[in-house]
């Protein structure tokens, strides 16, 4: 199975990466006591890890020159997925849609408050992703200053509902037009950026946000933050904590859908073209009269909105907010997300999402090593499989053979 | 007055730890084109190398001196040998990747990189042995500038020196330089460009690592995420002094540390990040091509 | 005689001190094919990205008289989106299709500026995006059919052999409506049957009423396609004419053969 070579090869990377790893796995110094812990048993479980992986690397790769050879020769037509016919045709679809969502609809009935809890986490991550999927999934923007936005609408909320008693309902929108006004303000200017600064731009930006968050007390009340916001508000009726979590639950289910189907219909629109166009070559979608400030600004904004509206959200459920949950982490969850579940696929962001939250949350012994994870995550998908786990696919039409060549 | 000296000296220095992270950015950017997210990462584990091994051999009891120098060159052999893997890993197999994937995998290589070092590690702060000792000479000005700024700056002069002179005269220089212009003609005229590549990325980790080992002594204390921070500072510097162009690098972390040091010292030290970010986005939005930097048109 | 499609007045482009492009003229009139030809490195690029907005020239002006006879427009200091808009189109030298893109989408982005529906629209759709989605996919697959590329609407643009890409590149150009067409060397990397394919393609997009002007190295192609010809050699005009008269002139053969001979 392995060639002698092979295996060679493999034994090197093993034993380099035991030297790599020998000052910071092995050694364990305590400044204080004046202690130092060799953890040698580190180094052996690294060489096994190391050697394996390379090995495991290596049959993956010689096992895509060969499926590249065949298909090169002709060998064999390339099937479709089972997923990407399930998406595509509607007999599937649709009852299988109906399905998924009346099991949403009775889970929390069968299940604790805490586990209703963690469901409501992972679809506001489902919709996060979603809306930054359109910036850097469907239009190529990197946006690592994502988390932003999203402390724009929680901030929002929290602030006007301190301040001027204002609900959830009408939060929502504020937040999210908010939310869209900084994506603009932001935007505006980094956006004739090229795109590795742009990411670094919104990187700092981001990180400028929660700085003055952290440090305006006058205006955010500082990192003690804002406690005692609301949850939302059933008409005026007031709510036990289940039934309250319950309603926020639903909301959450409905925003949700909202959110697939806005995306959707936006992905094979005009505009969403233009999207598209503009991540594939800019200068090329320029010469064919797509103004690309114009385009980008919107898809940035329209992201923005989302992170808004997820944020009012976020605030409501949590009710106590301060500027640690709105770090660079957070940001890097969201896009792990998307790049896992593939950039610009809808159902892929959905499963990226409920695999990334829901994961850790189920395998509490993991849980410490669930940003490495994410880390080697990012890079073994763009090295692998950079369409990601449901790759999408562009719409196809149908026409018939006639000469006039009516649309479908 | 001696506040004003006070914090300009303490500017230089911050400048000069910059610089040193920032020649990493700019020498990979100048030849592979690529932000390489992780080089602040780079940069922690080169000062966590040199803490490990500084505080093992204090213990042990060794003198002074050999700590500096294996501590040192402990911290530049394994963060080369990081920054090499690193290429290789995550970089080296998407060079024909959209720029966007080559982007993602190196914000994930920085994510993991910390997150290692966070596990096999700690998460708090460590207190960083004193490696530089108070000069006696230095007495007379010890309420303006320190002997650890001296040896920071004494130290970055002479490594600039040997850079620019590396690049300038040694064949290695030529054939970055040459891989840095145009990459397929360099391996026409039989240039390794793999190897030149590994090269850049062994000699940036090797200066980042040193600019760790130098400022966590300098301050006192490190944790995992000190790259995070000077990687995005480092990244400003590079850029305001124009990126791919070295002395803009040394340049720009000059007068990024200046900045930041006057500006936390007069105005407020509760905004110190915010100004170096606010600086980058300034500069990117008005002259993204930086103080010494030239703009470059793209090919059509 | 008309007014022409393209006016070139003394248009001069430098690069940091390096003058690319020298004062040159250049007029295409109304249903004309007209070749810029010239050596490698003479400018010719440099032309096409100046008038369609790529580059702000440094001196000279560009003006375009629509043929429907509204007022000239002047082209200098516009963006390639606005160039595109006011009915000039162009492809590339080295093919610029939206690869992960289908080639019919490829052609729709094309009629991105003709078509209005936004956000809202798509959203909601309106009656009226419905309306304006139709259009878009039976124009777009009225010109795929044109070139030749209707049995493969729904392929991915990267899997298109290399000629297709070409045409689909044409194609592109069309759906935006111009009414001029710039085309960047069409035939570079075509064998000669695709060639001839081409020269077709080309002489039924004049006859449809746009007037053509190209690139091109391949000369069979150019002497037969072309109305007319202007040489550059080092950014400067050198000779300009019928076919005949260009390809007699001492200055053009001694550019393109060198000085030995033309001694």
């Amino acid at each position: 199975m392995f060639s002698l070579e092979q295996l060679k090869k493999s034994l090197l990377v093993s034993l380099w990466f035991a030297f790599l790893t020998f000052p910071l796995l092995v050694i364990k110094v305590d400044p204080i006591q004046r202690t130092v812990l060799w953890r040698w048993e580190n180094m052996v479980l690294v060489a096994i890890g190391s050697f394996l992986v390379s090995l495991l690397v290596r049959v993956f790769n010689q096992h895509q020159e060969r499926r590249r050879e065949r298909r090169a020769a002709g060998g064999i037509a390339e099937r479709e997925p089972l997923i990407q016919v399930i998406l595509r045709e509607p007999k599937y679809l649709y009852p299988l849609s109906a399905a998924v969502l009346l099991c949403s609809l009775i889970f929390p009935h069968l299940v604790s408050t805490y586990q209703t809890n963690i469901l409501i986490t992972a679809l506001m991550y489902v919709m996060l992703g979603l809306g930054l999927n359109i910036v850097v999934g469907l239009a190529g923007l990197l946006d690592l200053g994502y988390v932003a936005f999203y402390a724009v609408g929680a901030y929002s909320y929290a602030l006007l509902n301190y301040h001027f008693d204002v609900g959830f309902w009408m939060a929502l929108p504020i937040g999210a037009l908010l939310a869209a006004m900084f994506g603009v303000l932001l935007g505006f200017p980094v956006l004739r950026l090229r795109g590795d600064y742009l990411a670094i731009v919104t990187l700092g930006f981001g990180e400028i946000i929660r700085l003055i968050l952290e440090n305006w007390n006058e205006f955010s009340q500082g990192p003690s933050g804002i406690s005692n916001i609301p949850r939302p508000g059933f008409f005026g009726v007031e709510l036990s904590l289940e039934s309250a979590i319950l309603y926020l639950y639903y909301i959450m289910i409905a925003m949700v859908i909202f959110t697939i189907f806005v995306v959707n219909r936006l992905q094979d629109s005009r505009i969403g073209r233009a999207w598209v166009a503009l991540r594939e070559d800019e200068i090329a979608c320029q010469a064919m009269g797509i103004d690309k400030r114009k385009t980008k600004l919107t898809a940035f904004a329209l992201g923005a909105t989302w992170a808004g509206m997820v944020g009012v959200i976020f605030a409501a459920k949590t009710t106590f907010i301060n500027p640690a949950s709105f770090t660079f982490l957070e940001s890097a969850i969201i896009l792990c997300i998307v790049v896992l579940g593939g950039m610009g696929s809808i159902f892929g962001v959905i499963v990226g999402a409920l695999v990334l939250i829901l994961l850790p949350e189920y395998l509490r012994a993991l849980s410490d090593y669930r940003m490495l994870a994410f880390g080697a995550v990012l890079v073994t998908m763009m090295i692998f499989r950079p369409q990601g786990v449901v790759a999408n696919i562009r719409r196809s039409y149908q026409f018939r053979a006639n000469p006039d060549g009516e649309g479908q | 007055m001696e506040y004003f000296i006070e914090l300009f000296f303490s500017g230089l220095t911050r400048g000069a730890i910059y610089a040193l992270i920032a020649l990493g950015y700019t020498m990979v950017y100048g030849i592979i084109g690529l932000i390489n997210f992780a080089h602040g990462e780079i940069y922690m584990i080169g000062a966590f190398t040199s803490f490990v091994v500084a505080t093992v051999l204090s213990i042990y009891g060794f003198p002074l001196l050999s700590i500096i120098l294996l501590a040192g060159l402990a911290a530049a052999v394994w963060s080369a040998s990081y920054g090499y893997t690193v290429e290789k890993i995550a970089y080296r197999p998407l060079r024909h990747a959209p720029r966007l994937s080559a982007l993602i995998s190196a914000i994930g290589m920085s994510i993991f990189l910390q997150n290692y070092v966070l596990l096999a590690q700690s998460p708090d702060f460590q207190p960083f042995p004193e490696l530089i000792p108070d000069f006696e000479f230095m007495e007379p000005f010890a309420h303006v500038v320190g002997s650890s700024d001296v040896v920071i700056l004494l130290t970055t002069a002479l490594v600039m020196v040997g850079l620019t002179l590396l690049i300038k005269f040694s064949r290695l220089g030529k054939a970055m330089r040459a891989t840095a212009q145009d990459r397929t003609m360099a391996m026409l005229v039989g240039i390794d460009v793999n190897k030149i590549i590994s090269m850049t990325f062994i000699i940036g980790s090797s200066l980042a690592a040193i600019g760790g080992m130098l400022i966590a002594s300098h301050i006192g204390q490190i944790n995992f995420f000190i790259g995070f921070i000077a990687g995005i500072k480092a990244f400003t510097a590079a850029v305001l002094g124009g990126i791919g162009s070295i002395p803009g690098a040394v340049l720009g972390g000059f007068v990024l540390g200046l900045t930041e040091s006057f500006a936390t010292g007069y105005v407020s030290s509760d905004y110190e990040d915010v100004f170096a970010f606010s600086l980058l986005v300034l500069i990117l939005i008005f002259k993204p091509a930086g103080l010494l930097g030239r703009e470059a048109a793209e090919k059509v | 005689m008309n007014k022409p499609v393209l006016q070139v007045d003394g248009l001069s482009m430098d690069f940091g001190g390096i003058r690319a492009m020298c004062e040159l003229d250049l007029e295409v009139h109304r249903g004309q094919i007209v070749a810029l030809i010239g050596p490698n490195g003479a400018g010719k690029t440099t032309f096409f990205n100046c008038v369609t907005g790529i580059y702000n020239p440094t001196a000279g002006n560009i003006f375009l008289n629509p043929p429907d006879g509204s007022k000239p427009i002047r082209l200098n200091g516009l963006k390639p989106n606005q160039v595109t808009r006011k009915g000039m189109a162009r492809t590339f030298q080295n093919i610029r299709l939206f690869q992960k893109m289908t080639v019919l989408e490829n052609v729709m982005i094309g009629r991105h500026c003709r078509t209005s529906s936004y956000i809202f629209g798509a959203v909601f759709r309106t009656r009226a995006t419905v309306r304006e989605e139709r259009e878009t996919v039976e124009k777009s697959y009225r010109i795929l059919q044109k070139v030749g590329l209707a049995g493969a609407v729904n392929e991915l643009a990267e899997n298109l052999p290399y000629g297709a890409q070409r045409r689909l590149e044409i194609a592109r150009a069309l759906a935006t409506e111009p009414f001029l067409l710039l085309l960047d060397e069409p035939a570079a990397g075509m064998n000669p049957q695709e060639t001839r394919e081409l020269d077709e393609l080309i002489n039924r997009i004049r006859d449809e009423g746009h007037s053509i002007l190209l690139i091109e190295h391949d000369m069979k192609l150019v002497m037969s396609l072309s109305d007319k010809i202007f040489v550059v050699d080092y950014g400067r005009k050198i000779a300009e004419g019928s076919p005949r008269e260009v390809s007699s002139d001492p200055a053009v053969i001694k550019a393109y053969l060198g000085e030995d001979i033309d001694a």
